[in-house]
């Protein structure tokens, strides 16, 4: 009888041992931007997908405000101003705009020393290509953020963030200027059902912070870390 | 700590101007930059011309001025002469500025501080500067304030411990020379304070915070202490290097191969003297030239190895091939070192320390791609996003840059866009009736915005909202000015973007707010 409570014990210990071998995130948390919470932590040694510039930005602003090292992989549009309004630290960010037919092997050279690469890339990429870099993540602990032109062309994110609905105010018919935008984020990770999140990207005073939550959208699925 | 002598050549820049034009100095002469006199000789400033004077006016004062434009190379280069002439007497020079230089005072060897500058002058005189004056006294400060106030030729000597009481009677003008100096004698002199002295009573507190660190140095100078040590300059002649080849070569590989040896032999050289070198400038003359055809300074935020400093050297030459700027096969390339740094202070880069692991990893990107291929962007001042920022190739120092801080009237106000084109793409904007929108002389919007498109293969979309125009005239002191206007155009879907309108009646795609 009294080895009960030890029995129960050890078997929490294996259930979370397996719980984390099952989702695959033994991977050490990166410190992500205050406005992504709850809705992605970024992990070393995962891949992402964003579909717009500036949440892509916001990603790489969470380790870099840390004083972390960031690439820059294939964007030829880079927006250094609203990169430095984020948080990034341009001085630690290393950028490559026109990597051409060698962008594979330039991100591998980058996630060696960077903790959070950005790519852009030409067109789909090959599953297995992907697999390669996501190997050298694992062991490098880097994060990469792939900035999709078109939904899908990076296989096996760990999570797909989409953003929906972009709302700028401010701006008339012939006067003011873009002052705020509200943005729903979606983040899809694997067959889990999405979060949800509206985000101010950013706010009346240039901030870049969550919204409440609109009440229209189905309520937040709780938060598994 | 030691004593310091400084030696102050004054009017530099005007000198040097007139030596490389072959004038003696007893012309009136200026140099201007931004059309404001930066210096003038004695006679141009016994007509009436002044420092910060503008140029119409100085040549009304005198007409017969002649005008040089401003050239800081030149002044370094000028003065290259004259640091070398004092280091034939007193090894350890440290170029404070062109026409600055700071040195330890000499000692008994040579009869004393004033004895040492007598000879120094005569040297100087004998390299054609005539006039140079000399200020010794306990630490930097002090000295540079002795020379400028020292006859020609001769040396001021502020006795061990009196400098406190020398620079208490000085005027704060005497701060212009200080980085944000003429800021700070501005302020002082509205606050009523006119004399270094009066400027030793207020707290050190208060004069860090309102005037900077400069400023708070002097004020450590008048009280007593402050006395930084020099950081003197190593005579780098012996530890330059070169390599002729024999046939000359015209291939970037086989010259980066063939310098091997003499980056090795540049490096140990330094490194014998127990120096790293942070700035080096790499020199390529081709066949038949005196020039070199190539020349460009390489910055490295750690030290420069041999293996790197290989790869800077084809790097530069493969760009030279490219770029059409080394015609002829190479005969001759030159190592010299800049910025040398003892090998015990090397921990600290450039940009607050850049590992090593990082600087590997870059080195082998722009292996791959080329050295330009991978930059660091930078954040300044402009008009359009595209001129707000700046892509500046990794270990180069970013040059002309625009001060960000200004007010940049006709700039779009914040959130700046998070896609920034590179170059503008073709757009369109029409009104209902597919009319195209423009903007008439006075900047009024001709036509109502209805529809646009951001690319030529885009298709046309409703404009849901849009503000502007924010004009600019760009260059419109040319012949050939150009107006444009900007407009921030908000789709149908909710994406915002940043078009153009520039004369005559094209549209262009600058930006988005992704």
């Amino acid at each position: 009888m009294t080895a009960a409570p030890d029995a129960l014990d050890t078997l929490a210990a294996l259930r979370t041992q397996m719980s984390r071998l099952e989702a695959g995130t033994i991977a050490p948390p990166l410190e992500t931007h205050p406005a992504l919470a709850g809705l992605v932590q970024l992990r070393a040694g995962a891949a992402y997908s964003v579909d717009s510039a500036t949440l892509a930005l916001a990603l790489l602003a969470g380790p870099s405000r840390a004083g972390a090292w960031s690439g820059v992989v294939g964007v030829r549009d880079f927006g250094a101003e609203a990169a430095a309004a984020l948080g990034v630290d341009l001085g630690r960010t290393v950028l490559v705009p026109d990597p051409g037919e060698q962008w594979l092997e330039v991100t591998a050279a980058l996630v060696d020393v960077a903790t959070v690469v950005v790519v852009q890339p030409a067109g789909r990429v090959a599953p297995g290509t992907a697999e390669k870099l996501a190997a050298r993540l694992r062991k490098r602990g880097a994060a990469l953020v792939a900035l999709e032109r078109t939904r899908g062309d990076w296989p096996r994110c760990e999570v797909r963030l989409t953003t929906r609905a972009p709302a700028w105010s401010g701006v008339g018919e012939g006067h003011g200027h873009l002052r705020s935008r509200r943005l729903l984020v979606e983040a899809q990770r694997g067959t889990a059902p999405p979060r949800r999140g509206a985000l101010w990207f950013p706010a009346e005073d240039q901030t870049w912070r969550r919204a409440e939550s609109p009440v229209a959208l189905a309520p937040e699925v709780e938060v598994a870390s | 700590m030691g004593r310091v002598m400084v030696v102050w050549c004054p009017d530099w820049p005007v000198v040097a101007a007139l030596a490389e034009a072959g004038l003696p100095t007893h012309l009136p002469a200026a140099v201007f930059h931004a059309n404001t006199v930066v210096a003038c000789t004695a006679a141009a400033r016994s007509s009436g011309v002044r420092r910060g004077m503008r140029r119409r006016d100085a040549q009304g004062r005198c007409p017969e001025l002649l005008v040089h434009p401003a050239n800081p190379d030149r002044d370094t280069r000028a003065f290259e002469p004259v640091l070398a002439a004092v280091e034939e007497q007193h090894p350890g020079v440290s170029p404070l500025r062109p026409g600055l230089a700071a040195l330890r005072a000499p000692g008994r060897f040579h009869g004393g501080e004033a004895p040492g500058a007598a000879l120094l002058a005569e040297r100087l005189v004998g390299v054609g500067i005539w006039d140079c004056r000399f200020g010794a006294a306990d630490e930097l400060f002090t000295a540079e304030q002795a020379a400028r106030r020292a006859e020609r030729q001769d040396c001021l000597v502020i006795e061990p411990g009196e400098s406190v009481g020398f620079l208490r009677g000085l005027s704060v003008e005497s701060l212009d020379d200080l980085e944000g100096g003429r800021d700070a004698v501005s302020l002082l002199r509205r606050l009523g304070i006119r004399s270094l002295g009066e400027l030793a009573d207020l707290s050190a507190t208060d004069v860090r915070d309102r005037f900077g660190r400069q400023v708070a140095w002097v004020h450590r100078v008048l009280g007593g202490d402050g006395a930084v040590p020099l950081a003197t300059r190593t005579p780098p002649p012996e530890l330059a290097c070169h390599v002729d080849f024999e046939p000359p070569l015209d291939n970037a590989e086989t010259i980066g191969f063939s310098v091997r040896q003499t980056v090795d032999r540049f490096v140990e050289g330094l490194a014998g003297h127990g120096l790293v070198c942070t700035e080096v400038l790499v020199e390529a003359r081709c066949e038949g030239h005196a020039e070199p055809a190539s020349a460009r300074v390489w910055l490295h935020p750690r030290w420069f190895g041999s293996a790197e400093l290989v790869d800077r050297v084809h790097w530069q030459l493969q760009g030279g091939f490219r770029a059409g700027e080394v015609t002829a096969p190479v005969d001759r390339v030159a190592f010299t070192p800049l910025t040398v740094v003892p090998d015990a202070v090397h921990a600290d880069g450039l940009w607050g320390g850049t590992d090593e692991r990082v600087e590997r990893g870059i080195a082998r990107v722009q292996g791959m791609l080329g050295h330009e291929a991978v930059v660091r962007p930078v954040v300044q001042g402009g008009r359009g996003p595209a001129d707000r920022q700046a892509l500046v190739p990794w270990g180069e120092r970013p040059t002309g840059l625009r001060d960000p801080g200004l007010p940049w009237p006709g700039s779009i106000p914040p959130p700046a866009p998070a896609r920034v084109f590179a170059e503008p793409r073709p757009a369109g904007m029409v009104t209902h009736l597919r009319q195209p929108v423009s903007v008439d002389p006075r900047g009024a919007v001709v036509g109502e915005p209805a529809r646009f498109r951001t690319d030529p293969a885009a298709d046309w979309q409703p404009v849901a909202a849009w503000a502007g125009p924010w004009p600019v005239e760009e260059l419109w002191w040319e012949t050939d000015p150009r107006r444009i206007a900007r407009f921030q155009v908000v789709g149908a879907d909710g994406r915002a973007w940043l078009l153009t309108w520039s004369e005559p009646d094209q549209w262009w795609t600058e930006a988005a707010y992704d």
